[in-house]
C-alpha cells in the first residue's frame, strides 16, 4: 500500500516538476515605454537596451522574482535633443549613475493572472519602493509579462533645477513595459 | 467726390489681428530655434505654435470673408502693373498665412510633438514621426517665412509709398487714421 500511494503522490507531483518555469527573457520581444506631458503635449520614449533575469512559475508566482537593469544612455526621450539633455546632472547624472534597477522582493495573487509585484527601484543613486501591477499573458511557447506605472520624476530627482517646474515637464510619468519569456 | 473706400470692419480686425500675430511669431521663431534645452525654450516654443495655429484659424476665417466680400477698388490714379502686381502679393500673402502655419504644424508632427492649441486643444497628427520628413518641413517653414519676409516688405512698402509719397490716403482702406470728410 505504502508504494502506491508513493506512487500516486510521484504521479501526482511530476507534472508540478515539469511546470513550465518561464526563465529566459526575450530582449526583442520585450520593450519598456513611457509617456509623460511636456507643455501639455504627450511626449513619448523608451529605453531600447535593458537586461531582465526573471523565474516566474504559474504554478508558484509568489516565489516569482524578478531583476531588470536598464542602461540609460539607450534612451529615446523624444528628440535628439531631449536624448542628450537627459544625460546631464539635472536629469540622469548619467556619469554617475549609468544605470537604474528594479528588484523585486513580493509577489501578491490577484486573480485572472494578475498580480501585483513589489519591489525597489534605483534611479540616481535614490531607492523607491513601489508595487507594479503584472499581467502574465500565456502564449503557445513564451509568455508575455505586461505591466505599467505611473513614475514621479521628482521623488528620484530627475529634472532638477529649473527643470523641476512641473508645469513644463509633468511630474508624472507613464512606465509600461512588457517583458516576453520562454520556460526553460 | 474723394470718400475714401475702405474695407469691412471684419477684414480690417483680422488684418491687423493678423499681422499683430505674424509680428510676434516671426521673430520669436527665429530667437527661440538656436536656444539651448531648457523649460523657456519649450515654453517658447509652445506659444510660436499657438500662435501660428491662431493665425491659420484667423486666416481660414479671414479667407472666406474676403471670397464672399469684395473690397475697395483701387484708386484710379494706381497704374496697371501695380495692380497686377498688388493682385498677385495679396493672393501669395494669403497662401502663406495658411501655407505657413500647416507647415509648422506638420513640422511638429514628424518630429514627434503633436500641438495641442494652448495646452488644451490638441491638433491631429496628420503624419508620423519621421525625422528626415521632419528636418525637410523645417526647411520647408524657413523657407515660406523668408519669403513671407519679402512679401510683407513689399506690401507695406507700397502702401506707404501710395500714402506719404503719391499722398493718396492709403492707409484709411485698413482703417488708419481717421475717414477723411467727403
Amino acid at each position: 500500500m505504502k508504494m502506491t500511494v508513493l506512487t500516486l503522490l510521484a504521479a501526482l507531483t511530476a507534472p508540478m516538476a515539469h511546470a513550465l518555469e518561464y526563465q529566459t527573457v526575450l530582449p526583442k520581444q520585450s520593450s519598456i515605454g513611457f509617456e509623460f506631458r511636456q507643455m501639455g503635449v504627450p511626449v513619448k520614449g523608451g529605453f531600447k537596451r535593458f537586461t531582465t533575469q526573471m523565474v516566474f512559475d504559474p504554478a508558484k508566482p509568489e516565489a516569482a522574482r524578478a531583476q531588470i537593469e536598464i542602461d540609460l544612455a539607450s534612451i529615446d526621450a523624444g528628440s535628439p535633443e531631449a536624448d542628450e539633455e537627459s544625460a546631464g546632472k539635472l536629469w540622469f547624472n548619467r556619469s554617475v549613475y549609468p544605470k537604474a534597477t528594479f528588484v523585486s522582493s513580493q509577489i501578491r495573487v490577484l486573480g485572472n493572472n494578475r498580480y501585483e509585484m513589489r519591489g525597489t527601484l534605483t534611479l540616481k543613486g535614490r531607492s523607491r519602493e513601489m508595487a507594479v501591477p503584472v499581467s502574465y499573458v500565456p502564449g503557445k511557447n513564451d509568455a508575455n509579462f505586461d505591466g505599467g506605472f505611473v513614475l514621479k520624476r521628482l521623488d528620484f530627482g530627475i529634472g532638477e533645477g529649473m527643470w523641476a517646474d512641473v508645469a513644463t515637464v509633468a511630474n508624472e510619468v507613464q512606465v509600461r513595459f512588457r517583458i516576453a519569456a520562454t520556460g526553460n | 467726390m474723394n470718400a475714401v473706400m475702405r474695407y469691412s470692419t471684419p477684414a480690417i480686425v483680422l488684418h491687423w489681428l493678423i499681422a499683430l500675430l505674424i509680428f510676434a511669431g516671426f521673430p520669436l521663431g527665429l530667437y527661440m530655434v538656436d536656444l539651448p534645452l531648457s523649460p523657456d525654450k519649450l515654453k517658447l516654443y509652445s506659444y510660436h505654435k499657438w500662435i501660428g495655429i491662431t493665425v491659420l484659424m484667423l486666416a481660414a476665417i479671414r479667407l472666406s470673408w474676403r471670397l464672399t466680400h469684395t473690397p475697395p477698388p483701387l484708386p484710379d490714379r494706381v497704374a496697371a502693373w501695380q495692380r497686377h502686381a498688388s493682385a498677385i502679393v495679396h493672393g501669395l500673402l494669403y497662401l502663406l498665412m495658411i501655407a505657413i502655419p500647416l507647415s509648422g504644424w506638420l513640422m511638429s508632427s514628424a518630429k514627434g510633438f503633436q500641438t495641442v492649441w494652448f495646452g488644451v486643444l490638441p491638433l491631429p497628427d496628420l503624419i508620423g514621426k519621421d525625422k528626415a520628413l521632419g528636418e525637410l518641413l523645417a526647411e520647408v517653414h524657413k523657407i515660406l517665412n523668408f519669403t513671407l519676409l519679402g512679401l510683407v516688405v513689399l506690401h507695406v512698402g507700397a502702401a506707404l509709398q501710395h500714402h506719404f509719397i503719391e499722398r493718396q490716403p492709403f492707409l484709411q482702406r485698413m482703417g488708419w487714421g481717421k475717414k477723411e470728410p467727403t
